[in-house]
């Protein structure tokens, strides 16, 4: 309780229970159980209300993270809920996966002495509390009738679509896949982000507020940007279609049969749901899984194939300190008994009986001088080279945009990196009327930062369309 | 949802299936494919489209049940619903991708083969259809182990010059594709594009027929497929050295080029789970080992 702690341990941060590692490496349930009321209420209290507040601008969307901590000590749960929408509309995702170690907790005064105020798990307890007690977000008053077209159900759009239903506009999201959600859905595992009890409901949100979703359209396939504005009477369009083009190492042996991208992996799993037996879609069980990145999406796919019963272990060829990869999975993929080769770089995998996947041959690194990204570029280390015997490997090496978009819309200029090239303030695309933000702008990033420029999109498709007249 | 307007057997082993699709039937063309899914278990699979109706939205399908979703699928009646229907997804063929004056005398000057194995007739056909309804003439190699296989004969019979074969004899010609290809080589028909699609092993040899005549031939590649929009990189293929995904740079490409051994063997990776499913599924409680896979015997 908070009344009862000390100030010494005002300096730590109340623990959130989570399910006994043993336990939950057997299962696809939620590893991270989150506050209950009183340990919210203890958290909570750490919040010291700096007059600056770093959080807030540590944080993409900037909510204003002192007023909901607030809100919360004085359990006024639904006016906390209510600051975070303001700014957010997928609050109980962004508790869940935001890296808040390197946003809004990373700038936390607190964090200068000790634990900074665990402010993911305080939205997080907010945002489930809202959704068990039918909270919902306001919608629009008045309808402006303008119809604007999202692309793509990921975190982009339906920010973007969110917001733009708040402001009165009707709105319709095309989804590619047969499920709303993109990579909330697909990517992030059920042990990390519950689908039918957190997405799902984050979903049915924004629908509540006046969203139509069509799934199955590929734009650029089943219907083009110039059809949507030109023939179905859309006003303007976001391209929200993220990252979804899997890279691969280029070394040989690379398309042997247990070879999979991540995204592969991660697809059958989550969107498919090959975990359960009462599902269609084959996965493969490997008994030993090699995982090469250090990603996010690495430690997912990582901590899938350990919950299919393999022996996990993890390449990656910077050293631990350059991870990119959320300090919390790191963590949890350890206590799990997921094993980490750092400094350690493929260079080719061997293929067995049957042709299947019988070993990977490594090389080991060193870190030499720093290259574009900041980092220490990682080098060979000469005649260092080694095997590692396993029947599966995942290939976690980062995505890019998926051309299909800027291949088939004429004038939308694109990067080298099939990037669309948008403006950071609003979105605005070498087209009239397009608009762009997420993955598909800035290469793979994160749910959050996809977010952040929904809403600036948002903002720039309201500004245009009440200008267009 | 999608409705299924007409489904029911066709011949033998081969089924059709007509869906309401406005969507795919607005924008498909001959040599793309579409992704279903029947129900919130199933998984998705990729089938050719074999004909279209703009005005009407509709997509027909014509496939022979192999796997545990084909299965299903031909269990399913007029005025079901399939959950999930997408598409058009891959790329057009080249011959049928552009309508301009042009583009169409070029073709008309080329001697076109289109050579379907088992199968492959469902996507061969609209090809055929395009360049008829377009005055382009072509010959068509319908080949299949035996009579009750061969598939779609009369209505191809309508947009091009068919030549039946069957492996064991039983109707029209007696051989194999390859073999029927050479025999119209050799009775004087000369070509300078073919289309081949039908089984991957089927393709390969065909392939290494065609090389002997450097006559320049397209194949329709049939991977392992997930998403079908370039996200998962199952599909993907060696093609002339490089790393190529069936569902976005395909299905079709030049089969001198198409490293078909690696295609059969990523073909197989799901076999033995596709089959257990299968089993499962067709004797359900009733299955009691025998597969040996389950356990059931011990």
């Amino acid at each position: 309780m908070a009344d009862a702690r000390t100030t010494t341990n005002m300096m730590e941060k109340v623990p959130v229970p989570e399910q006994d590692p043993k336990v939950r490496a057997m299962n696809f349930d939620e590893v991270c159980l989150g506050y209950q009321e009183a340990e919210a209420l203890a958290e909570a209290a750490r919040c010291m209300h700096c007059k600056k507040p770093h959080c807030v601008a540590g944080c993409p969307v900037n909510i204003d993270i002192p007023s909901f901590i607030a809100a919360i000590k004085e359990s006024d749960y639904t006016k906390a809920y209510e600051v975070i929408s303001q700014s957010s509309s997928l609050p109980a995702i962004c508790g869940r996966v935001c890296p808040q170690e390197r946003q809004c907790e990373g700038k936390c005064i607190r964090g200068a002495k000790g634990d900074p105020v665990s402010i993911g798990k305080l939205e997080r307890f907010v945002a489930d509390w809202a959704r068990e007690h039918g909270l919902k977000m306001k919608g629009a008053a008045q309808k402006k009738g303008k119809k604007v077209a999202v692309i793509g159900s990921g975190p982009a759009g339906l920010t973007c679509a969110g917001d733009l239903a708040k402001m009165g506009y009707d709105v319709t999201i095309f989804e590619a896949l047969h499920k709303a959600g993109g990579v909330l859905v697909y990517g992030i595992p059920e042990f990390r982000l519950p689908k039918d009890a957190v997405v799902a409901k984050e979903i049915e949100n924004v629908k509540a507020l006046g969203v139509k979703i069509e799934t199955n359209v590929i734009v650029g396939r089943s219907v083009t940007i110039e059809d949507l504005m030109t023939k179905e009477g859309f006003e303007a369009v976001f391209i929200g279609s993220g990252a979804g083009l899997p890279m691969f190492m280029d070394i040989p042996g690379e398309q042997t049969k247990g070879v999979f991208s991540a995204n592969e992996y991660l697809t059958r799993s989550n969107l498919m749901k090959a975990f359960r037996k009462d599902y269609d879609t084959p996965i493969a069980h490997g008994s030993k899984v090699v995982v090469v990145g250090g990603g996010n999406v690495a430690m997912d796919a990582a901590r899938t194939a350990l919950r299919l019963g393999a022996e996990v272990h993890i390449v990656y060829r910077r050293s631990e300190a350059e991870l990119p990869a959320r300090a919390e999975e790191v963590h949890h993929a350890k206590e799990e008994g997921i094993q980490f080769h750092m400094l350690t770089n493929p260079v080719e995998i061997l293929a067995g009986e049957n042709d299947m996947v019988s070993g990977i041959r490594c090389v080991r690194m060193e870190l030499g001088e720093p290259d574009a990204s900041g980092r220490r570029r990682p080098v060979p280390v000469e005649g260092s080279e080694f095997e590692i015997a396993c029947d599966t490997v995942i290939m976690a090496l980062g995505t890019r945009p998926n051309p299909l978009i800027s291949s088939t819309t004429e004038g939308l200029e694109v990067n080298r990196r099939h990037c669309i090239v948008a403006d950071d303030e609003q979105g605005k695309t070498s087209l009239e009327g397009v608009f762009a933000g997420g993955d598909a702008v800035s290469g793979a990033a994160t749910v959050i930062l996809a977010m952040g420029a929904g809403k600036k999109a948002a903002q720039g498709i309201d500004e245009y369309l009440r200008n267009k007249g | 949802m999608y409705r299924i307007l007409k489904a029911g057997n066709l011949s033998g082993p081969n089924y059709e299936m007509i869906v309401e699709a406005p969507r795919v039937a607005s924008r498909c063309l001959p040599g793309q494919f579409i992704i279903v899914k029947i129900d919130e278990q199933g998984e998705r699979i990729p089938l050719t489209i074999t004909d279209y109706d703009r005005e009407k939205g509709t997509i027909e399908l014509v496939y022979q049940p192999v796997g545990l979703t084909t299965s299903r699928l031909k269990m399913l009646k007029a005025g079901d619903c399939l959950m999930d229907f997408v598409g058009p997804l891959g790329k057009p063929s080249d011959l049928c991708e552009s309508e301009e004056p042009e583009a169409i005398e070029a073709l008309k000057k080329k001697k076109i083969v289109f050579v379907a194995g088992g199968v492959g007739a469902a996507p061969i056909y609209p090809q055929a259809k395009w360049l008829h309804e377009h005055g382009i003439e072509s010959d068509v190699i319908i080949g299949a182990r035996s009579k009750d296989l061969v598939m779609l004969e009369e209505r191809m019979k309508k947009v091009a010059n068919v030549y039946v074969t069957t492996d064991d004899g039983s109707y029209g010609r007696s051989g194999m594709v390859t073999k029927c290809l050479e025999d119209l080589i050799a009775e004087g028909h000369s070509y300078d594009h073919c289309v081949c699609i039908g089984p991957t092993i089927m393709m390969k040899f065909l392939c290494l027929t065609t090389k002997k005549y450097k006559l320049h031939t397209i194949v329709s590649m049939n991977p392992v497929m997930v998403d079908g929009t370039g996200m998962c990189g199952a599909c993907r293929l060696m093609v002339g050295g490089k790393v190529k995904f069936a569902c976005v740079d395909g299905p079709e490409f030049d089969g001198h080029k198409v490293d078909f051994d690696l295609a059969l063997k990523r073909q197989t990776l799901y076999k033995t789970q596709e089959g257990e499913a299968f089993l499962a599924w067709k004797e359900g409680k009733t299955h009691h080992g025998g597969c040996g896979e389950c356990g059931g015997e011990q």
